[in-house]
C-alpha cells in the first residue's frame, strides 16, 4: 500500500530527475554526428582543451564571488531590516525582495539597457563626475564584474529572508547573557549570532552556489559568454557548444562536468551540517 | 417494423453498379482531402511581414485542399535553432521547417532530399550563389529549399552625409541608382582610411566585435577579401598563413578606430549606433533603415546600402540565406513540396520582398532587380543595390570553404572575430595564431 502511495512521486522523478539525467548521460557517451558510442571520449577530448579550463575556472570565480557577497549583503541587510521596528519590517521586507521575485530574464534586459555600448544610463550618469565611458561589457574585468553584480543583486535577498527567519529563532536570552557578560557588538555577532546561524548559513551557501553555479540567464542575457569567452559558465558554454554547434553529445558533457564539482560541495556542507546536528 | 430482404442477385447488382460509380465518376475531394501539413516560419523582423508567407500559404491551400497550420518561431536567443534540434531528436514536429544557414547540413540525415523541386526551381528562377550551394547541398543533392523569407547580405548601411563630409566619398556617386557601381577605388584601404577620418570626426563606424552573427559576418568577409582561411575546403587547417597574417594586419587597425566596446556588441548594437546618429556607417541588412525611418527620419533619410570594398583577392559580401527543410519523418512530404515550389515562384518571391519592404532576398540569379529595391525610400533607390543587382561582389559566408561541419564551429564559436580581438588586445600575432590552431584542431570532432 505505502509503495502505491508514494507511486506518483516515484513516477514524477523517473520522468523529470532520472529519465533526463540518463539520457543527458547517454548523449555525453556518443559522438558528434551520434551515430557511435565513444565510451568518455568526449571528456578525454574536453581535458585537452584550453577553453574548457577556462570555463571550469570561470564558473569556480563566478559561482564563489557571487555567492560570497550575495551572503554578505543578505547578513547585513538582515540585521539592518531585524532591528527595524516591527510595524513597518513588513514592508521593507517585501521591497527587498522584489530583485529575487522578477523573473531574471526580464530584470536582466534592464541591466543589459544600463550597460548598453550606446544609450548606458550608468555612462551617461558617469559623465557629468567626469568619469568613463566605462566598457561594462566589452572589457574582461568589467565583464566578470557586471555579471557578477548582477548576480549578487539578484541572489541577495534571498540569503537576507533566510538569514532574518534565522536571526529572529535567536534567544533573546543568549543576547542578554552575553550583554551581562560585556560582549561589545562583534563579540556578540561572533560569539552568539553566527554560532546560531550556522546551519543556515551552510545549507543556504549549498543552495546559493548549486543554483549559481548553473547560472545561464545572466550570462546568456548580457555577454553571451563574452568577450573572448572571458564570461562563460558551464551552462552557457555548453548551449554554444551543443545547440549553436550542433555538437549535442560534447555539449551534453559540458554540462555534466558540473556533477561532480557540485556533489563535492554538498558532501562537504551536508557532512558539516549533520556533525553539527548530532552534537546538537 | 418491415425489414426488407437484399436477394443475391440484387446484392451482386447494387455492387457492381457502385463500382462502375466509383470508378468513372470524377474525383470529388472535401474540403481537406489532401491532408494536413504543419509549418514552422521564421518569425520575421518586419513588422507585417509574416502577413505574405500567410497569404500565399492560404492561397496554396485552399487550392490544394490542404488543412494548414503555421507557427511563426523566433530566432531570438536562438528559439528556432532549439526547434530544430529538438524535433530532430524526438523525430516529430512539423512537416517544413525554416532553418537558418548552416543547419540543413547539421541535420542533413533526418532531411528530405528536394533534388525534384530545386531543378525546376532553378531553372524558371535563374541559379543559385555558391554560398546558398555550399551551405544546401550535400553530395550532390539538395537538403533544402532556399527560402526568400529572412535571407540577407549584410553590406554596408553609409550615412550619405557624413562619408561625404569626413572621408570624402560620394557613396550615392559609387552606386548609382539604376546603374552599375563604380567602385575601382572602393577598396578595404580607402575603407580603413574612411573608418580612421570617421572615428577622428566623431562618428567611428559601427561594427561589433563579440560573437554574434553581425560581428561574424564582417570578419568572414574581411577574411575572405584577404584570401584568408582557417581551414581550407580539404579540411586542413591553414591558419599560419601570410593571407591570414595580412588580415589580422589590417584588422588591428580597425580595430582602433571602432567603438572602444565593439567587443561587447549584439545584433543589436549597430543598428542603434547608426539609428542613434553616431555612426557613418554599419555592415547590416536593411532592417537598421527600416526601423530609423520610423523612429529618427532625419537619419533614415540619409543611409544608403551598397557593396563591400574589394581586398586583395576580391569582393566578398556576407551572404545569410534560409532555407525550407522537409524533414523525412514528416507525414506529408508531397504536399510539403507542393507548398515549396508555390512559395518559390517568381510572383511569391515578389510579394515577400515587397511586404519586408525590401529586407528579404531572393537567392536566384534573375531575381535581383525586383522593383521594389528601386523605389523603396527616402532616400528613393536607397535599395538599389542591396541585392547585388550587378553581382559585382562574390557571396560568401564566414569560415566557408571549410566542410560545413567544421566551419559551422569557427562561425558559431567566432572564432574569427576572436583572433582579430586576441591580437588587437597585445597578444603576439604567433600566440593568437597557436591560439586559432588549437580551436580549429578541436572542431575537426566528426
Amino acid at each position: 500500500m505505502a509503495f502505491f502511495l508514494t507511486l506518483p512521486l516515484i513516477l514524477l522523478i523517473a520522468l523529470f530527475v532520472l529519465y533526463p539525467a540518463f539520457y543527458s548521460m547517454h548523449l555525453a557517451t556518443l559522438n558528434k554526428s551520434m551515430q557511435k558510442f565513444v565510451g568518455l571520449g568526449n571528456f578525454t577530448f574536453l581535458f585537452k582543451r584550453d577553453t574548457f579550463w577556462m570555463v571550469v575556472r570561470q564558473s569556480c570565480i563566478f559561482a564563489i564571488t557571487a555567492v560570497f557577497f550575495k551572503a554578505l549583503m543578505g547578513f547585513i541587510v538582515a540585521h539592518f531590516v531585524h532591528n527595524l521596528p516591527a510595524k513597518g519590517q513588513r514592508k521593507w521586507r517585501g521591497m527587498l525582495l522584489v530583485p529575487w521575485v522578477i523573473p531574471p530574464a526580464m530584470s536582466t534586459l534592464a541591466w543589459l539597457w544600463l550597460f548598453d555600448p550606446s544609450y548606458s544610463a550608468f555612462n551617461y550618469t558617469l559623465s557629468f563626475f567626469g568619469v568613463g565611458p566605462i566598457p561594462w561589457l566589452g572589457d574582461t574585468f568589467w565583464a566578470r564584474f557586471s555579471v557578477i553584480l548582477v548576480n549578487v543583486w539578484y541572489g541577495a535577498p534571498f540569503f537576507m529572508i533566510m538569514y532574518l527567519a534565522a536571526l529572529k529563532s535567536v534567544p533573546d536570552q543568549l543576547y542578554e547573557a552575553a550583554a551581562i557578560d560585556g560582549a561589545n557588538w562583534w563579540q556578540r555577532i561572533w560569539y552568539v549570532t553566527l554560532p546560531m546561524m550556522r546551519n543556515i548559513i551552510a545549507i543556504t551557501t549549498l543552495f546559493s552556489l548549486i543554483v549559481t553555479f548553473a547560472n545561464f540567464d545572466i550570462v546568456r542575457i548580457l555577454t553571451s559568454g563574452g568577450p573572448l569567452d572571458s564570461t562563460h559558465l558551464f551552462a552557457t558554454w555548453a548551449f554554444q557548444v551543443g545547440i549553436q554547434s550542433s555538437d549535442i553529445p560534447l555539449g551534453a558533457c559540458v554540462s555534466l562536468f558540473m556533477v561532480p564539482i557540485l556533489a563535492v560541495a554538498a558532501i562537504f556542507i551536508l557532512r558539516d551540517v549533520n556533525k553539527r546536528g548530532n552534537e546538537a | 417494423m418491415s425489414r426488407k430482404t437484399l436477394t443475391r442477385r440484387q446484392f451482386v447488382a447494387t455492387t457492381a453498379m457502385s463500382s462502375a460509380a466509383l470508378i468513372t465518376a470524377p474525383y470529388v475531394r472535401g474540403a481537406y482531402a489532401a491532408g494536413k501539413l504543419s509549418i514552422g516560419f521564421w518569425d520575421h523582423w518586419v513588422p507585417g511581414a509574416n502577413k505574405a508567407s500567410t497569404d500565399l500559404v492560404n492561397e496554396w491551400a485552399a487550392k490544394e485542399k490542404v488543412e494548414v497550420s503555421i507557427d511563426y518561431i523566433t530566432s531570438n536567443n536562438k528559439k528556432l535553432e532549439l526547434t530544430v534540434a529538438a524535433e530532430a531528436q524526438a523525430k516529430s514536429g512539423h512537416d517544413i521547417l525554416q532553418m537558418p544557414t548552416w543547419w540543413p547540413h547539421a541535420y542533413a540525415d533526418n532531411l528530405e532530399p528536394v533534388n525534384d523541386i530545386m531543378e525546376p526551381i532553378i531553372k524558371q528562377n535563374g541559379d543559385v550563389n555558391d554560398t546558398v550551394k555550399y551551405l544546401g547541398q550535400a553530395g550532390g543533392k539538395w537538403l533544402a529549399v532556399p527560402a526568400t523569407v529572412g535571407s540577407q547580405i549584410k553590406g554596408p548601411c553609409s550615412r550619405i552625409d557624413l562619408m561625404k563630409k569626413h572621408a570624402g566619398i560620394d557613396v550615392q556617386e559609387m552606386y548609382p541608382v539604376g546603374g552599375p557601381p563604380k567602385v575601382d577605388n572602393w577598396t578595404m584601404e580607402t575603407f580603413l582610411k574612411a573608418a580612421e577620418a570617421c572615428h577622428k570626426a566623431g562618428f567611428a563606424f559601427g561594427i561589433g566585435l563579440g560573437e554574434t552573427t553581425d560581428s561574424v559576418d564582417t570578419a568572414g568577409a574581411i577574411f575572405q577579401s584577404f584570401g584568408a582561411d582557417l581551414v581550407n575546403a580539404k579540411g586542413d587547417v591553414t591558419v599560419k598563413t601570410d593571407a591570414v597574417r595580412q588580415a589580422l594586419e589590417f584588422y588591428k587597425r580597425l580595430i582602433a578606430v571602432l567603438p572602444a566596446d565593439a567587443a561587447s556588441w549584439d545584433d543589436a548594437s549597430n543598428n542603434k549606433w547608426l539609428i542613434s546618429g553616431r555612426g557613418a556607417m554599419i555592415l547590416n541588412p536593411p532592417s537598421s533603415w527600416a526601423v530609423a525611418k520610423r523612429d529618427a527620419p532625419q537619419v533614415a533619410e540619409q543611409c544608403w546600402t551598397h557593396g563591400f570594398p574589394a581586398g586583395p583577392k576580391g569582393r566578398f559580401a556576407p551572404f545569410l540565406p534560409y532555407f525550407w527543410g522537409v524533414w523525412s519523418f514528416g507525414k506529408n512530404k508531397e504536399a510539403a513540396k507542393s507548398l515549396l515550389t508555390h512559395l518559390s515562384q517568381p510572383s511569391s518571391i515578389e510579394k515577400f520582398v515587397a511586404v519586408s519592404g525590401g529586407y528579404d532576398l531572393p537567392a536566384f540569379a534573375n531575381m535581383t532587380k525586383l522593383k521594389t529595391w528601386a523605389e523603396e525610400g527616402p532616400p528613393k533607390g536607397t535599395l538599389f543595390h542591396y541585392p547585388d543587382p550587378y553581382k559585382h561582389q562574390t557571396m560568401s559566408i564566414a569560415a566557408s570553404p571549410a566542410p560545413p561541419k567544421i566551419a559551422q564551429q569557427i562561425y558559431s564559436q567566432a572564432t574569427l572575430t576572436k583572433l582579430a580581438l586576441r591580437y588587437a588586445r597585445g597578444e603576439t600575432i604567433e600566440q593568437a595564431l597557436a591560439w586559432a590552431e588549437g580551436e580549429c584542431e578541436g572542431f575537426m570532432r566528426s
